[in-house]
């Protein structure tokens, strides 16, 4: 068994975090930069290599540095494994993520705490990758808590503004519900199989194929409360809207490629219990498509464009949820790895057009910057194309295998389908408008009045964070070359990036899931039946459909502008509805924020701490006072009193004597 | 011929006076002479409990048999509480000299 | 003979320790204990104690008791007023003093058997060699111990009750 060295992968970043963390203040940035590039290169490296070696392992490839807890007959170790999906997920979280890291460099260039971005997204690589390299679920949870913690850290890096702090502290607690889920997940693991390691449950399930529903649905439940707390899915989405907040490149990393994906590929690890338990694939699938849907018919109402992109990544991560809801788990992650392409790419090149209007991101001030920053705009033009569903782009290849599959799932597969096919088209639709917005027609830049942004465009000039704006604003400008080569490096790696998983029904011999299909081989074979034609055929309807998207907005937002506006007006309450995201952000904090609150401050702070606790003390206390102030009038200073007391008391301890233990004296 | 217990008995009910007249008087030096009347009950007892123990040994030993620790007690006793007295009466002059009264119940300084 | 020498000069203690509770002016009180020790005396005398019982008479009635009288000369003691100082004295006091007085009594009654009978016997008088024997031999220290402690009682009383210059 070749020794891969797994425990690096994850171990340099940390050193990276560790020097930048502990040191960075005092280095000058060209040595953070460096630090920070070697800490994300080093495993990209080390992912390369291993993947050229890749046919000559037994997988999955198990390496254990350690024993972590030994408590009777239950034990869990610090062991990280390797098969392909693992291989996949170390591809996508190290390249994009080095990549992300390059941006950055250029992107957070003039910013305070340089070092401190830098020490975070390494921080956030080591705890992702410890993730995927997992071999339990303990393991796992580490990675999965240090992920939340670094998504927290980052999306309020700009720790001085009131808004950014709220986003950070609200990803986390939402977060926490999700974890919570995942922790009882465990419990219930350790409780039925006696052990948390994959290989070992997974072992225990596959030879009990009586086990069906009942424990095995609640323990996929509670992992799938987890996975929608990690991937901003309903109900526990509410946080990456707001997680905006945080830098471009962090929307970009976490928000969008790696962290929020890791729900999805922890579904994909645990098939093997969601398999035998169709309920909760249901419920995965239900809540997919819903989430795709509802944050799709959002999207297309909002003006900030980072708003528009988050809530675009909640419904593209609604089609992963419906692909694994579908057991068509390697459609999910092929969509995870386009995704993890183009998603980033729109939000770095989101981030080169804020850096290009100087901090600006509403959208209805932007316009015509197609001739001003030609590269950005161009790779976001491939970005568009890709998420939209345009052959032979990545997008539509992965978006589409997920909606055969769900096409062709028995039961409710149809309705599934159909949704998805409304989202795409509703896709289609923000996307092209945020790009007609942003790009083309007459500059609006100067039109619009400034006091109608938000404080997150400009800076303020008592802090010493700059945020996205700089303090001077200058003429829009191309961005520099640091931020330019990873957009084009994504933007091609969203076109051709679909092309190793083409699928058979277009003539392809779809490598990646073949690649990819060992991994889930339990679960193959119950794949329902398809058909090459109808795979042809699905494929040319998504593609009418994401064109009508184009053509619609290409109607409202080019061809007449005012008509947005006069259709607003016609409906007016539904367009405020989705305008206002459904209000759920406002709901959450009336129907559990307010109780959670109630309860905090009155019921258990006044009530009780203040109350039963501190007035048990006070009594307490109160008491003791009060008693000895009583037993204190006995020192009256007056002689006779204190004569009687002695003279009862003696008395009484002579009858004690007498009457007592001691008393009877013999005389002889 | 008394019953030693009747010695006993009036060495308690002296002992009880004392007791009342310590709670009932209120010039100090007649306080402190109810001390003295407590002592000398106790006096007594000890001499009564010699007289027993004397004779308790005749009938074991008839030729060395006489007990004489309860007086030696009751020497030394005699002995400190002339002493106690010496000084308690410095005492009543030292605090009649600040307080010009004799009354216990105006001597209370000492409370809390 | 015993009997009745033992309860004519009882009579005159408990006589003499109830005039004392029941005077008003010190000086009398002073007085009733004088006779109580003298009575006291005679009762050592019957059980045998003869040097104490001229001890008591010399030590006590001769010195303590006229050091008392002096004291209430010297600051010229009058009757007593009647003060309310303590209720405590007499509520919690009394019982004491009457639980005490009725346990001991019952004590020494239920007793009374194996106490004996002391009678006139000349075989049970202690005389004062056989005090000193032990008192000068296994009890040397604290005999001398208690000179320094009466020499220590002089001194004290001296320096408490000199007049502050």
């Amino acid at each position: 068994m070749t020794d891969l060295h797994l425990w690096l992968i994850p171990l340099v970043p940390l050193a990276g975090f560790l020097v930048n963390g502990l040191l960075g203040r005092k280095f000058p940035r060209a040595l953070v930069t460096t630090v920070a590039l070697i800490a994300a290169l080093v495993p990209f490296i080390q992912v390369v290599s291993i993947a050229a070696k890749f046919g000559s392992l037994t997988l999955p490839h198990v390496e254990t540095i350690g024993t972590w807890i030994r408590a009777g007959a239950f034990h869990a170790d610090f062991s990280f494994q390797l098969d392909q999906l693992t291989l996949v997920m170390l591809c996508v979280v190290t390249g994009v993520g080095f990549i992300i890291h390059i941006y950055s460099a250029g992107y957070m260039a003039e910013e305070e705490g340089y070092w401190r971005f830098f020490a975070y997204m390494n921080l956030f690589l080591f705890f992702m990758l410890t993730l995927v390299l997992a071999e339990n679920f303990l393991v796992m949870f580490i990675g999965w808590e240090g992920v939340g913690l670094a998504s927290y850290l980052l999306i309020g890096f700009y720790y001085t503004k009131d808004s950014a702090a709220r986003a950070g502290k609200k990803a986390f607690v939402v977060n926490r519900i999700g974890d919570f889920g995942f922790l009882l997940a465990m419990f219930l693991l350790i409780a039925h199989f006696g052990t948390v390691s994959f290989s070992e449950v997974f072992t225990q399930i596959a030879a009990h194929p009586a086990w069906q529903g009942g424990f095995l649905t609640a323990i996929a439940l509670f992992l799938v409360l987890g996975a929608t707390g990690k991937s901003a899915q309903i109900p526990l989405y509410v946080w990456l809207p707001d997680a905006m907040e945080g830098p471009t490149p962090v929307s970009a990393l976490i928000h969008a490629a790696t962290m929020v994906t890791a729900g999805v590929y922890m579904i994909a690890r645990t098939h093997v219990i969601f398999d035998r338990s169709p309920y909760a694939l249901a419920v995965v699938a239900i809540i997919g498509t819903a989430t795709a849907f509802f944050a799709a018919t959002i999207g297309i109402a909002q003006t900030d464009i980072k708003r528009v992109l988050a809530y675009s990544t909640i419904s593209q991560l609604g089609y992963m949820f419906l692909a694994c809801g579908v057991a068509a788990y390697t459609a999910g992650i092929f969509h995870l790895v386009t995704h993890a392409f183009f998603k980033a790419l729109l939000f770095l090149a989101a981030g080169s057009v804020i850096h290009a209007l100087s901090g600006e991101q509403d959208m209805r001030v932007m316009g015509g910057l197609r001739k001003k920053i030609p590269v950005t705009f161009w790779t976001m033009t491939a970005a568009v194309f890709a998420i939209s569903g345009a052959p032979p782009l990545a997008g539509f290849v992965s978006k589409d295998e997920i909606l055969y599959q769900a096409f062709i799932t028995p039961g409710p597969g149809k309705i599934l389908w159909a949704f998805g096919l409304l989202t795409a088209g509703l896709t289609s639709f923000y996307m092209f408008r945020l790009w007609y917005m942003t790009f083309f027609g007459e500059s609006r830049a100067v039109e619009k009045d400034l006091e109608e942004h938000g404080a997150a465009v400009h800076a303020r000039r008592d802090t010493k964070l700059t945020l996205e704006a700089e303090h001077h604003a200058h003429p829009v400008h191309e961005s520099p070359g640091l931020m330019i080569w990873p957009l084009i490096i994504l933007a091609i790696l969203s076109v051709i990036g679909g092309w190793m998983g083409w699928p058979e029904g277009l003539g392809g011999g779809n490598w990646f899931a073949h690649w990819l299909s060992p991994v889930f081989a339990a679960s193959s074979s119950t794949s329902p039946a398809g058909s090459n034609q109808l795979e042809f055929l699905l494929a040319c309807v998504s593609t009418l459909v994401a064109a009508a998207g184009w053509f619609a907005a290409h109607l409202m937002y080019y061809k007449d502008p005012a008509m947005p506006e006069r259709a607003a007006g016609k409906i007016r309450s539904v367009y405020s509805l989705v305008k206002n995201k459904y209000w759920v952000d406002e709901i959450y904090d009336a129907v559990v924020v307010a109780p959670v609150f109630f309860i905090a401050r009155y019921l258990l702070n006044v009530l009780i701490d203040r109350g039963v606790i501190d007035g048990g003390t006070y009594a307490a206390g109160a008491t003791a006072q009060g008693f000895g102030a009583l037993v204190a009038r006995i020192q009256s200073g007056n002689i006779r009193s204190y004569a009687g007391w002695l003279a009862l008391f003696a008395a009484l301890l002579l009858a004690a004597s007498h009457f007592g233990w001691t008393a009877h004296f013999w005389v002889h | 011929m008394v019953p030693i217990a009747y010695y006993l008995v009036l060495s308690g009910i002296l002992f009880s006076i004392g007791v009342a007249a310590f709670l009932i008087k209120r010039n100090i030096i007649t306080v402190f002479m109810s001390i003295e009347l407590m002592l000398n009950a106790v006096n007594l007892t000890f001499v009564a409990f010699s007289r027993y123990w004397s004779q308790a040994q005749y009938r074991l030993n008839p030729t060395n048999y006489l007990q004489v620790n309860g007086q030696i007690f009751v020497f030394f006793v005699m002995v400190v509480a002339a002493a106690e007295a010496a000084v308690g009466l410095a005492i009543i002059i030292a605090i009649f000299r600040a307080r010009n009264t004799l009354n216990v119940d105006q001597i209370d300084l000492m409370k809390l | 003979m015993h009997l009745a020498l033992f309860i004519i000069f009882g009579g005159l203690c408990v006589a003499g320790a109830l005039n004392l509770l029941l005077q008003r002016h010190p000086i009398n009180s002073a007085l009733s204990l004088i006779v109580v020790m003298s009575s006291l005396a005679v009762l050592y005398l019957l059980l045998g104690a003869e040097f104490l019982a001229a001890a008591q008479v010399i030590v006590y009635s001769g010195a303590i008791m006229v050091l008392f009288t002096f004291v209430i000369m010297l600051l010229n003691a009058g009757k007593e007023e009647r003060t309310h100082g303590s209720k405590m004295a007499y509520v919690a006091g009394f019982p004491g003093a009457a639980i005490l007085l009725s346990l001991l009594t019952y004590i020494f009654l239920s007793h009374r058997a194996a106490f004996d009978q002391a009678g006139l016997d000349d075989k049970f008088v202690t005389g004062t060699s056989a005090l000193s024997a032990v008192l000068f031999s296994h009890l040397l220290l604290p005999f001398e111990v208690t000179s320094v402690l009466i020499l220590i009682a002089i001194l004290g009383a001296v320096a408490l009750a000199r007049k502050e210059h």
